[in-house]
């Protein structure tokens, strides 16, 4: 009985924690920030995009960036200070562990996403068709993404450059399979197939949904694979580390 | 009730067997020493005992709670201090006490009052707002040992507290353990710093290769081992070996200044050796007599098993 409300704490202090030590840290600024920013401009200058049509989905790509880069930074920069079997120690699980940096990583994706939405509304005519749908693709977006980057961190590592280096080798392809750059109704065969695999696809067709009013499938089904894939994510994750701790990794 | 217990402990990564039918009961109140050489397992057993890693049969209980099936509510009753300071280096020493109070449930006045105290009482009230990244090892160790009383824990275990760390703060932390056994912790105590284990512990348990090789008080082990007793003796010129030529005197050393002399009966030899010196007109100027030490035990013990 007592056990929920320890476990729950331990989720909100370890999650306060996080955001205290690595949301200045610079592979987060860099990979999380940054880079979206740089893909954009990379992607939009000088190529007479329609910035309306194609705004959902640089906001789905900020988001992905943002939620998907503090979880892979945590586990192994504590394991390297070992400040992580000092956390194992306190009245914690590593359930706890993993949903704090689950949380961290969320909070970060909706706080710095919701900003450039805010900024981007000065410089572009973008609207909403239907607010709750918006909000739930930001939940729904920044929960998959921020699961992913727990997933990215769990291999036994003590190296933040190398989980970083394997974190953006995962993620790097993804946006140019998930309709971002190409929308799906101009992919076929291996590269619909692959799109499909992608979380950042449904993001994608949520925020088009949300946005813009047209998407590919139905926003409940983005919805439920976002969820889902969410929930694989997590559970993967707490599989990897629990099988790292019985090894004593 | 006994503050830990651990049944019938085993943990194997692969095929090496790390620990092997490990028992383990200390007393509510007692300070209990843990030794063993490097690799013999001291480290795993913290890991079990303090639910860090899974045993892979076994059990153990902190206050009766068995933390592998209640490991929040085990995990409340006790501090643990790693063998290296871990701390958060890019916080300040109050926000890593902060942080730890609050892992612990604590209220913001109850924290505050006993981050003052532990602060004030470690030597580090000064820096309360500095980043722990640049303070030396003696203080980060410092900052660690707050973190893991801040709750003034039942059971406290300290793995290689004082390895590395400079005569003051060496002080302060052995200090600070014989403090919080006043006030009723149970201390686990892993060192290779056998005086400090004689000194502090009420009862040892020696390690080694996963097993334990022997339990008892620093007293009983030490006299299970070893009868030889030893004279050290300094005097006021140099002197040659040949003034220990005498019966009572087993072996004699060169130390330094000072000679040490093995005997098993010092009485004689400090007979000896007062009317010698004083036939031969040699001041005395130091003579301590010591018994057989729990170096000497725990290397016999290390080496038979």
């Amino acid at each position: 009985m007592m056990e929920v409300p320890l476990f729950l704490r331990g989720i909100i202090v370890i999650t306060g924690k996080n955001m205290r030590l690595y949301y200045t840290k610079p592979p987060v600024l860099m990979f999380g920030l940054l880079f979206p920013l740089f893909m954009f401009f990379a992607f939009f200058v000088g190529r007479h995009l329609d910035l309306v049509t194609f705004f959902p989905a640089f906001l789905a790509m900020m988001l992905f960036f943002t939620a998907s880069s503090v979880a892979p930074l945590i586990t192994p920069w504590e394991k390297r200070e070992k400040t992580y079997e000092r956390l194992l120690s306190y009245p914690v699980t590593q359930d706890s562990i993993i949903m704090g940096d689950v949380a961290a990583g969320a909070i970060f994706g909706i706080g710095i996403s919701f900003l450039v939405w805010i900024g981007s509304t000065v410089f572009v005519p973008v609207s909403i068709t239907n607010l709750g749908l918006f909000i739930l693709a930001f939940i729904l977006g920044t929960l998959s993404c921020a699961a992913l980057g727990t997933l990215l961190a769990s291999p036994a590592s003590d190296s933040p450059p190398n989980v970083m280096i394997f974190s953006n080798l995962i993620r790097f392809p993804l946006i140019f399979i998930s309709g971002i750059f190409v929308p799906l109704s101009q992919m076929e065969g291996l590269g619909l197939a692959l799109a499909y695999c992608s979380p950042l696809t449904y993001m994608v067709d949520l925020f088009n949904a949300a946005m813009i009013g047209t998407s590919v499938f139905s926003p409940l089904v983005d919805c439920g694979i976002l969820a889902g894939i969410s929930a694989v994510f997590i559970l993967a994750g707490r599989l990897i580390q629990k099988r790292n701790m019985i090894k004593g990794m | 009730m006994d503050a830990i217990r651990a049944d019938h402990l085993k943990k194997t990564f692969g095929p090496v067997t790390a620990v092997n039918d490990v028992s383990i009961t200390v007393q509510t109140g007692e300070i209990f020493g843990f030794l063993g050489p490097n690799g013999a397992g001291k480290t795993t057993i913290i890991r079990l005992l303090t639910g860090v890693l899974t045993p892979d049969a076994g059990t153990v209980t902190i206050n009766g709670i068995d933390i592998h099936r209640h490991p929040l509510e085990a995990k409340m009753l006790m501090g643990v201090i790693p063998e290296s300071s871990t701390v958060y280096g890019d916080m300040t020493a109050e926000q890593n006490l902060q942080l730890s109070g609050k892992m612990y449930g604590m209220s913001r006045a109850l924290r505050e009052e006993r981050i003052n105290e532990l602060l004030l009482r470690l030597g580090l009230a000064e820096k309360r707002r500095v980043l722990v990244r640049t303070f030396s090892k003696g203080m980060k160790q410092r900052v660690s040992i707050a973190c893991a009383i801040i709750h003034r824990p039942h059971v406290l275990f300290l793995d290689e507290p004082t390895s590395g760390l400079d005569v003051q703060s060496r002080r302060l932390v052995i200090d600070t353990i014989r403090h919080m056994n006043e006030q009723g912790s149970t201390i686990f105590l892993t060192t290779h710093n056998i005086e400090e284990a004689n000194t502090l512990c009420q009862n040892v348990c020696i390690i080694n290769k996963g097993k334990i090789v022997a339990q008892d008080s620093p007293e009983r082990l030490k006299k299970m081992f070893d009868t030889t007793q030893s004279v050290e003796v300094s005097f006021n010129r140099p002197v040659t070996q040949d003034l220990f030529k005498y019966e009572g005197i087993l072996r004699a050393e060169p130390c330094g200044d000072k000679w040490r002399l093995y005997t098993d009966n010092p009485d004689l030899v400090l007979k000896y050796l007062v009317g010698r010196a004083e036939r031969e007109s040699i001041g005395i100027t130091s003579l301590i007599t010591s018994g057989p030490s729990l170096e000497e035990a725990f290397v016999q013990i290390t080496e038979c098993a």
